[in-house]
């Protein structure tokens, strides 16, 4: 049963994983990255990595592709343009995906990873939590490994926000703060005006 | 007879299916009611009297809006993407009620016990937010568009208030387990809630379930008066009813998620509390009354905002979320980790 | 110090809480919704509904054909058709008005020399094609004769105020 789920699941990876660069419209092409970031997080997911499962689906599904497509929608992308030079430029490009192939392979392949080197993991009993295994691992072993990866992000985002940052003297801004801080006193006055008699009347 | 019929529900596949019809038809039900609940609410709100003409005092009109949306025509806009237009509100729909199998309705009343019950709502709620971008994307309409860019940033951005809101509570439980967390609570009555000490998370929490439900005041996913309707403008029939359907749903999730993490669920309030005498009477039982009156509470305030409140402008939602609600949250969170090392009562003693 | 009250109040929501105030007042104050087929709020005698033609007490209708209110209708709803009568008066041949252009103004009721073309309070009334709703002079005229004792009446509850 879990092997059919495994192979189901790969194999559906591994189409929709071809779909996202055969397909014509960009949006779609997002859309079947969607869908191979779920059909990973069930492989993890048979891995016992359902923490890793989940938290792949909240934040790559649920937050960057959301962005992706966000930023795809608003693009305006000419296909053909994109397409020309397609025959020119094939040998090139078969070239480097067969270098690409193989080095992966060399690393990632079955000398390195394979099940004489690393045996089937033992299964865990229905109640095992790897959440708490992962934590104590991260916390103890690498955090320091951690600790980088979180510095290298928090540099991340501060170069991402002061390269947007601009201030450019002649434009004209809201002041958020400013207006929320308006009360009715502010903008309106209550005037008394006294009534005075129209010509004729007494 | 009887031992058939409970033989037949030893049956794995059919137990979980019969569980499954359990949580879907009261939970639909509440939906179909929700809706004119929410018509009568805010009618009262703004002094008028809310439905009152199919059935006595109206009773029947969600049944008669359902039977209008089932046989209304669904149009397919022209140049609209079919396969995608139809995927959409089952996006929609299938999130927000996958969601629910995770939801403890008592201490054993739950359909899957798993222990990333938390993060497995988180993600259901945010993949939900592709029912949205599908149909603005497919419907071929301005305003659709307009619609999903703006649902796909604010969902986006109140995620992590949201995701940062959770994680006092799991810090505080110890554990991603909704059963755990609300076991947690226990021990004092209403003084063990998770409430009081994360009170600035849990209202940001529930301001941000308003925001990722795109409720009003941070409807401008709909918005009526600038984009017509948003994302649905070009739905109709029972597609538009799905929809209708997944949004209620994922308000009563929300709902339901305020009570279970931060008002001790199906704890009773006046449980262990001594000098009221009301030992293990009734009372200060745990039930699923109490989660339901709970869940009550949070939805009517749901209700009661949109009654209220005016739709916030598209770039003050966004200023809430990143520069109001994220920062508070972080420093919250130091808080609680403060907190816990204090050992402070009744809520960090450690176990 | 003013800006630090206003921050809390900001913080806490001040301003939210006070709207919620209202709006939870307001959920248990009395309903004043009117329950329409059953209940209807009272109409002024200067209602301005559906038109209608009169005549003079012996049959004669009022109408001269004047055209002051076709002049003077901003919706140009009203066309008519004037002829000289066996009798030598000035009468008018067709007397129309379209009642999906007219806004209801009341304009021509002011400007009728005659008291002949009046706005009643009718407006529970439908048609179920459009030509329904164009009214010519036969059926303004029946109007005029069903509802005449109604509409004498508000007129002369108005005259005081002319």
């Amino acid at each position: 049963m879990e092997t059919i789920l495994f192979y189901f699941f790969s194999a559906f990876m591994v189409l929709s994983a071809l779909m996202v660069i055969t397909v014509h419209n960009p949006v779609r092409a997002a859309f079947f990255l969607v869908l191979t970031f779920f059909a990973s997080a069930v492989v993890w997911l048979l891995l016992e990595a359902e923490f890793l499962a989940v938290i792949l689906i909240i934040v790559y599904v649920g937050a960057v592709m959301v962005l992706f497509l966000f930023v795809v929608m608003m693009l305006d992308i000419n296909i053909t343009e994109l397409k020309a030079g397609f025959v020119k430029n094939l040998p090139l490009a078969i070239a480097v995906a067969l270098v690409m192939f193989g080095t992966i392979y060399y690393v990632v392949g079955g000398d390195q990873f394979g099940i004489e080197h690393f045996a089937t993991p033992d299964r865990h009993a229905a109640d095992y939590s790897n959440i708490a295994e992962l934590g104590k691992l991260l916390y103890t072993e690498y955090v320091f490994a951690f600790e980088i990866a979180a510095v290298i992000l928090l540099v991340g985002i501060v170069a991402a926000i002061s390269l947007t940052l601009r201030r450019r003297p002649n434009t004209r801004h809201q002041k958020i703060e400013d207006q929320i801080a308006v009360k009715s006193e502010d903008r309106l006055r209550v005037v008394e005006v006294a009534p005075h008699a129209r010509k004729g009347e007494r | 007879m009887l031992d058939l019929i409970l033989s037949i529900y030893e049956i794995p596949v059919i137990n979980i299916l019969v569980k499954i019809v359990a949580i879907l038809v009261p939970l639909l039900l509440t939906v179909a009611y929700f809706t004119y609940i929410e018509r009568k609410v805010i009618g009262y709100m703004q002094v008028r009297i809310g439905p009152n003409r199919v059935g006595p005092r109206g009773w029947l009109q969600p049944i008669a809006d359902a039977m209008k949306l089932m046989f209304k025509e669904i149009i397919f806009p022209s140049g609209a993407n079919r396969v995608l237009f139809i995927i959409a509100p089952t996006i929609a729909i299938s999130t927000a009620l996958a969601a629910w199998a995770v939801v403890p309705f008592g201490a054993e009343m739950v359909l899957a016990d798993i222990n990333v019950a938390l993060l497995y709502i988180l993600a259901m709620t945010s993949i939900g937010v592709y029912g949205v971008i599908l149909a603005g994307w497919s419907s071929n309409s301005k305003y659709a568009i307009m619609s999903t860019l703006r649902t796909a940033a604010q969902v986006v951005s109140y995620e992590i208030a949201m995701g940062f809101a959770l994680v006092g509570v799991v810090m505080a439980a110890r554990s991603l387990n909704i059963g755990d967390i609300v076991q947690g609570q226990s021990g004092s009555g209403i003084l063990g809630w998770y409430m009081w000490p994360l009170l600035p998370l849990f209202v940001i929490y529930f301001v941000s379930g308003v925001a990722e439900t795109n409720r009003a005041p941070f409807d401008v996913a709909e918005g009526e008066s600038e984009i017509v309707a948003g994302f649905h403008v070009e739905y109709s029939g029972i597609l538009f009813a799905i929809f209708f359907l997944a949004e209620y749903a994922n308000m009563i999730l929300i709902s339901v998620m305020a009570a279970l993490l931060f008002m001790g669920g199906w704890l009773s309030p006046f449980a262990d509390v001594s000098f009221l005498g009301l030992g293990s009477s009734f009372l200060a039982g745990s039930s699923i009354i109490w989660l339901i009156s709970k869940t009550v509470i949070f939805m009517f305030l749901f209700l009661w905002f949109r009654a209220t409140f005016p739709r916030y402008r598209y770039d003050q939602i966004m200023r809430l979320g990143w520069k109001v609600f994220i920062p508070i949250t972080i420093v919250w969170i130091y808080v609680v980790g403060i907190m816990y090392y204090a050992e402070l009562a009744p809520w960090f003693i450690k176990g | 110090m003013k800006y630090l009250t206003q921050f809390f109040n900001s913080l806490f929501l001040a301003e939210l809480f006070k709207g919620l105030g209202i709006t939870g007042r307001y959920f248990f104050k009395k309903k004043i919704t009117v329950q329409y087929p059953e209940e209807k709020t009272p109409q002024s005698f200067r209602f301005r509904g559906l038109h209608a033609q009169r005549r003079y007490a012996n049959g004669e209708e009022r109408c001269i054909a004047c055209k002051l209110c076709e002049a003077i209708c901003p919706a140009l709803a009203i066309s008519i058709e004037s002829e000289e009568r066996e009798d030598g008066t000035r009468r008018t041949k067709s007397y129309d008005i379209d009642l999906t252009k007219c806004i209801f103004c009341g304009f021509c009721e002011e400007s009728c020399p005659v008291d002949s073309i009046v706005e009643t309070r009718i407006f529970e009334y439908h048609g179920e094609e459009k030509s329904d709703l164009y009214m010519t002079k036969e059926k303004l005229l029946a109007v005029g004769d069903k509802y005449e004792k109604q509409i004498a009446a508000d007129r002369a509850e108005d005259a005081s105020y002319r």
